[in-house]
């Protein structure tokens, strides 16, 4: 197989798209938002929990998608817990740059490195970010439902 | 009847330049994505290219003789389009940029100063989002009703329901040829004569027929049909609407502009009359010249032939899709030569992914038909479309490279 193909589809990815984490409803959220990709039909509803020093304790999420997006979103539940919203939002930044080509220093991204092979493949660049577009609603606008295709990339 | 043979079908593929030249991450190019839009032959290629390196001109503008050889060029696609449609006249049959343009002619020219609350548009649940958006547009617009005639599970529309749905509070009936998503033929013949049953005008998008089957708008007897080039082998941007003429010359302009006038002062402008009126602007030249290339050329290889082949490789691949144990959207009694499907849990933009890296083009997603893809309960489907120049050699490459999607989702 094509070293391309072997790099996208990696056993993480694979294996977080058969048992996505955190997969359901957050009972105590303060936080949600919704992403939905109009092209292929993808959607996520993330809900989080914020606690009094900014620090995110829980994130759940639901939805339908490829492998790339359930897996994404799989992924940014595992590394978001314990993280404050300030960690997240540059984590987005570093997220963002890794899967574009040109990958930044800053926070370890620690398993969402596995996404650095969708840069070769750009059509699928907003299956992997339709969950952190979606996150970065959530923590500006509580509650609201973002487009892949109404300006984000 | 003419069929073609191995060696018709290797000519007609060293025809067409991409099929033979493309390759894609190593491989040949395995090109199943026919009724987004098809390739083009050479004849289409150089057509385009000949205009513009020899008579390219405004048309019915010039005094001279460059400009009178680009119009006699436009003017003979227009002619060969009513010939194709089997029209009655040529002024029947106006230049639009597609299919989409043409429905949105009709629904704003035709439909918006008819309509009042209390009326209603008729379409199917088949339809493809651009033959739903123009009809919501107008009735948003107008206050008239949609109403949507459903389906069944094979994908058919349920003619029993579709006689319900009509009434004579239904103005307009729009409606498929051939579906997109699923390949369904729609009986239009029979459909169309219930219409006017009840005294509604009928609109046939034409997208996914023109390329596959002969349409003779005089004997369906329908007041609109509309169909894209480049479905057709011919060059993109440009397409037709076809109308009866009673219709059409009672209709206001769609656009304003340039060559759709007579004369023009600030108090009044007297408008050109068909086709021109609906023609404002300069318009898509070459595109016209190479449509009649494309329609020329389909004609040559004859539809009987055309239908045969794609038929036997829509069996091929319906006989392979059970053998792998493919679940088909669409599996109506009456289908072109599409197959839509999914694969075990699999994504179909995952699927897709992969089969690119063996060469092989399909569509994957919901067909800019949302409403069919809910109604059947999937998000999205694969949809492999054949052409004539498709082979069965081709269809096994396809299932090989979903043999390899399977390995890497096993």
């Amino acid at each position: 197989m094509n070293d391309d193909l072997m790099e996208l589809y990696q056993e993480v990815i694979m294996e977080h798209n058969r048992n996505p984490r955190n997969y359901g409803v957050l009972a105590n959220a303060n936080r949600a938002a919704a992403g939905f990709n109009p092209l292929c039909g993808d959607k996520i509803n993330l809900k989080l929990h914020i606690d009094s020093e900014n620090k995110i304790t829980a994130v759940m999420f639901e939805g339908s998608g490829c492998a790339i997006s359930i897996a994404s979103a799989s992924l940014l539940t595992e590394t978001l817990r314990g993280k404050t919203v300030a960690e997240a939002y540059t984590l987005f930044e570093q997220f963002h740059a890794l899967l574009t080509g040109h990958p930044t220093e800053g926070i370890p991204l620690g398993k969402l490195a596995v996404f650095a092979g969708v840069n070769a493949f750009p059509t699928r660049v907003k299956c992997a970010t339709l969950a952190w577009h979606t996150l970065k609603a959530a923590l500006l606008n509580n509650n609201t439902t973002v487009s892949t295709e109404t300006g984000h990339d | 009847m003419k069929t073609l043979t191995e060696a018709d079908i290797a000519r007609i593929r060293g025809e067409f330049p991409i099929l033979n030249t493309s390759t894609v991450k190593g491989h040949p190019l395995v090109y199943l994505d026919n009724a987004n839009t098809s390739q083009k032959p050479q004849c289409v290629i150089d057509a385009l290219a000949h205009y513009y390196e020899q008579y390219n001109a405004n048309v019915h503008r010039g005094l001279y003789e460059l400009s009178e050889l680009a119009t006699a060029a436009y003017e003979g696609a227009r002619l060969r389009a009513a010939q194709f449609l089997n029209a009655n006249n040529e002024c029947e049959i106006i230049f639009v940029k597609g299919t989409t343009e043409a429905i949105n002619l009709v629904a704003q020219s035709y439909a918006r100063p008819l309509l009042k609350a209390g009326d209603e548009v008729l379409i199917t649940a088949l339809e493809h989002h651009s033959n739903i958006v123009p009809w919501q547009l107008v009735c948003e617009q107008t206050g008239a009703t949609l109403r949507v005639a459903p389906i069944n599970l094979q994908g058919e529309v349920i003619a029993e329901e579709y006689e319900k749905c009509l009434s004579e509070k239904t103005k307009i009936v729009a409606m498929a040829h051939i579906s997109n998503a699923l390949g369904t033929v729609n009986p239009i013949a029979n459909m169309i004569a219930k219409a006017h049953a009840v005294g509604a005008v009928t609109v046939i998008d034409g997208a996914q027929a023109a390329p596959h089957t002969p349409i003779d708008v005089s004997a369906l007897n329908c007041d609109f049909y509309a169909f894209s080039s480049h479905k057709t082998y011919g060059p993109t941007g440009i397409g037709i609407l076809y109308g009866k003429k009673a219709l059409l010359e009672a209709m206001p302009p769609y656009q304003g502009g340039g060559e759709m006038i007579q004369s023009v002062t600030f108090e009044k402008t007297i408008y050109q009359g068909l086709p021109y009126k609906f023609e404002a602007g300069t318009q898509h030249i070459e595109g016209a010249i190479g449509l009649k290339v494309a329609l020329d050329y389909i004609t040559h290889i004859g539809f009987d032939a055309i239908n045969h082949h794609e038929h036997e490789l829509l069996l091929y691949a319906t006989q392979l899709a059970h053998e792998h144990k493919l679940r088909i959207i669409g599996e109506a009694k009456e289908k072109a030569s599409m197959l839509s499907f999914t694969l075990d849990n699999i994504h179909a933009h995952d699927a897709a992914t992969i089969l690119d890296h063996y060469g092989v083009a399909v569509r994957a997603g919901h067909h800019c038909a949302m409403p069919v893809m809910q109604f059947f309960q999937v998000p999205a489907t694969l949809r492999a479309s054949f052409a004539f120049y498709n082979t069965k050699a081709e269809i096994d490459i396809l299932f090989h490279a979903l043999g390899k999607v399977r390995e890497i989702f096993k």
